[in-house]
């Protein structure tokens, strides 16, 4: 069901002159409110009243975490802080928390936006959420909170933890609507399982899962084991918190954005050049309607692809695609621009191949090299060396015609590459630049 | 009549093939015959060993990958042209040889050559038509 009809359908052209309007708006209220946003102006030598057109705003400097971080904790708020009613922060593991505030209008929008994203999912009034994002400063529990209220659905603010009084609840209380980070669901269904709670008896019809990124693969095991339509959200909390895009049930293929609130765009991470639709790039958010916290061109980091193609489901709202990856963990080898998640995918297409693998990139006589180390398991292994090195450069063509990157693939022995998560085992870059 | 090979990949890296053998030697296994067919950067490991599934299990708990292969153990005639007459019977029965190797220990006055064919049965069939040994799995182990 589509919670506002007359916005989440407008044509087109009628939304970009919405968004146009919105834009020149905030730019004065940023210029005359907050110090930092006049100088990157001044410093850039443009004036509110220079952006005459939505392609102007390419014109405007972008705004980065470390923005935030040397502007801790208030100091880009365009609002006085008689007017905040609410303040989130990110969690700061690496340096500085970044802080944002809202009004009681900001919550209104925020609330109004979360409603839309539960009814994208398919939950009306009558239904019952089994909310299991954390709630305090982070803004997961809190957002899902306000919008189920706001839809009129029934909401059990049950938040993170206590795993087994949360399967508990899920029996006795019936919920429908599941909003958890989709690793916290997969848990839930591991514990509930172990006390003889199966999901195929409970009453979910589909759940909501955002926070952190996953796969088409992960999708396929949450629905089979949690026995609902795994539907993807997309926020983050310098740009609002969860509730800035999210799939629809009907197509769940791309997040629509909305784009009444919010102008994406996706840029090439090197150059900050805008790129056209369906190119992949840094997700950059500008928000229009904000007012404690407005954002111009935020650097999400957050590597995606924008489709403005008509949805089934009558949405005109553009739609990202899944977040592949994070312009932090991302290799430029001979130019091209790689991330290990696209070489993952490229893997995953091989069958029996496994998703444990590590690039090596090195440099000899001023050319780079990539070289991919791809474990062997039982399934793969053949005797013979012929069909081996066959399979190395079926994975090598492979990579070459998704990705435009020549690469030496490399069979390994099972389990000799680390285990550990995140950039660091996956990647070995020996260069030195 | 097929005997059953074990396959192992390993890495080309000083010393594996040694940590494979000396997983062997621990589990009391003794190898019978052994051939390496390589690249420049990964080998697969051919092993005739006395005890099969002890072998499989010593290797796998040491997390390599382990594969077992049919094979055709063939006795020949320890003289000139010996190994030679075998080929051109399978040769002439359009049979592929995918690779072979010599087992360490003679059987009488032949040697034994293991060989791996594309169609196993077929090519037993055509040896023992012709009169060539093709000892068994179970008789190979106790050579
Ligand atoms: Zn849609």
């Amino acid at each position: 069901m589509i919670f506002n009809i007359e916005y989440e359908t407008m044509p087109r052209e009628a939304l970009e002159s919405i968004q146009l309007k919105r834009l020149q708006t905030v730019l004065s209220r940023v210029y005359a409110t907050v110090p930092f946003y006049k100088k990157k102006l001044d410093d850039a030598g443009i004036l509110p009243g220079d952006i005459k057109t939505l392609k102007d705003l390419e014109k405007i400097p972008f705004t980065t975490k470390q923005d935030l971080r040397d502007n801790y904790p208030f100091g880009m708020f365009a609002a006085p802080m008689a007017n905040v009613v609410r303040i989130h922060a990110s969690s700061g593991t690496t340096g500085q928390p970044t802080v944002v505030g809202y009004t009681a209008r900001d919550i209104n929008t925020w609330a109004e936006l979360m409603a839309r994203a539960l009814s994208a999912a398919g939950a009306s009034r009558g239904d019952i959420i089994h909310n299991a994002y954390g709630y305090g400063l982070f803004t997961g529990g809190l957002g899902v909170h306000y919008g189920a209220e706001k839809l009129g659905a029934s909401v059990i603010p049950v938040s993170g933890g206590n795993t087994k009084r949360q399967a508990i609840i899920m029996r006795d209380f019936k919920p429908t609507i599941l909003t958890a980070t989709p690793s916290y669901a997969l848990h839930l269904a591991e514990a509930a399982e172990e006390m003889g709670i199966s999901f195929k008896d409970l009453h979910f019809k589909a759940g909501i899962f955002g926070a952190e990124p996953w796969s088409e693969d992960m999708r396929e095991e949450i629905e089979r084991k949690l026995n609902l339509d795994a539907i993807d959200i997309y926020g983050l909390s310098e740009v609002m918190g969860p509730g800035v895009s999210i799939e629809c049930l009907e197509a769940k293929k791309g997040l629509h954005i909305f784009e009444d609130h919010f102008i994406p765009e996706i840029i090439n991470p090197e150059t900050g050049n805008a790129l056209p639709y369906g190119e992949a790039g840094e997700l950059v958010f500008t928000t229009i309607t904000k007012e404690a916290f407005p954002i111009l061109r935020y650097r999400t980091r957050d590597i995606t692809t924008l489709n403005p193609e008509p949805c089934i489901c009558g949405r005109t709202h553009v739609r990202m695609g899944k977040v592949s990856g994070r312009t932090d963990d991302m290799l430029i080898i001979r130019g091209v621009n790689v991330f290990p998640s696209q070489i993952e995918s490229v893997l995953m297409q091989v069958e029996g191949v496994e998703p444990h693998y590590q690039l090596i990139v090195d440099r000899k006589d001023n050319l780079d090299t990539l070289t991919v180390r791809v474990e062997i398991g039982e399934k793969l292994f053949s005797d013979e060396v012929k069909q081996l090195q066959e399979l190395e450069n079926r994975i090598s063509k492979d990579i070459k015609e998704t990705l435009g990157v020549s690469a030496k693939v490399k069979l390994a022995e099972p389990k000799s590459i680390a285990r550990s998560e995140g950039k660091a085992a996956r990647v070995v870059d020996n260069r030195k630049i | 009549m097929q005997a059953e090979q074990i396959s192992i990949f390993i890495e080309n890296k000083a010393g594996r093939l040694s940590d494979v053998t000396g997983i062997l030697a621990e589990a009391g296994i003794n190898i019978r015959a052994l051939a390496v067919a390589d690249t420049s950067d990964f080998g697969v490991l051919r092993l005739i060993v006395d005890n099969n599934a002890k072998a499989e299990e010593a290797l796998k708990n040491s997390g390599f990958t382990v594969r077992k292969t049919k094979v055709v153990a063939v006795k020949v005639e320890d003289k000139p042209g010996g190994l030679h007459r075998i080929l051109e019977i399978l040769k002439n029965a359009r049979i592929n040889v995918e690779y072979m190797y010599a087992f360490i220990q003679q059987s009488g006055d032949k040697a034994v050559m293991i060989f791996r064919f594309d169609q196993t049965g077929e090519a037993i069939k055509t040896l023992m038509d012709k009169g060539v040994t093709v000892i068994d799995g179970k008789t190979l182990s106790t050579l």
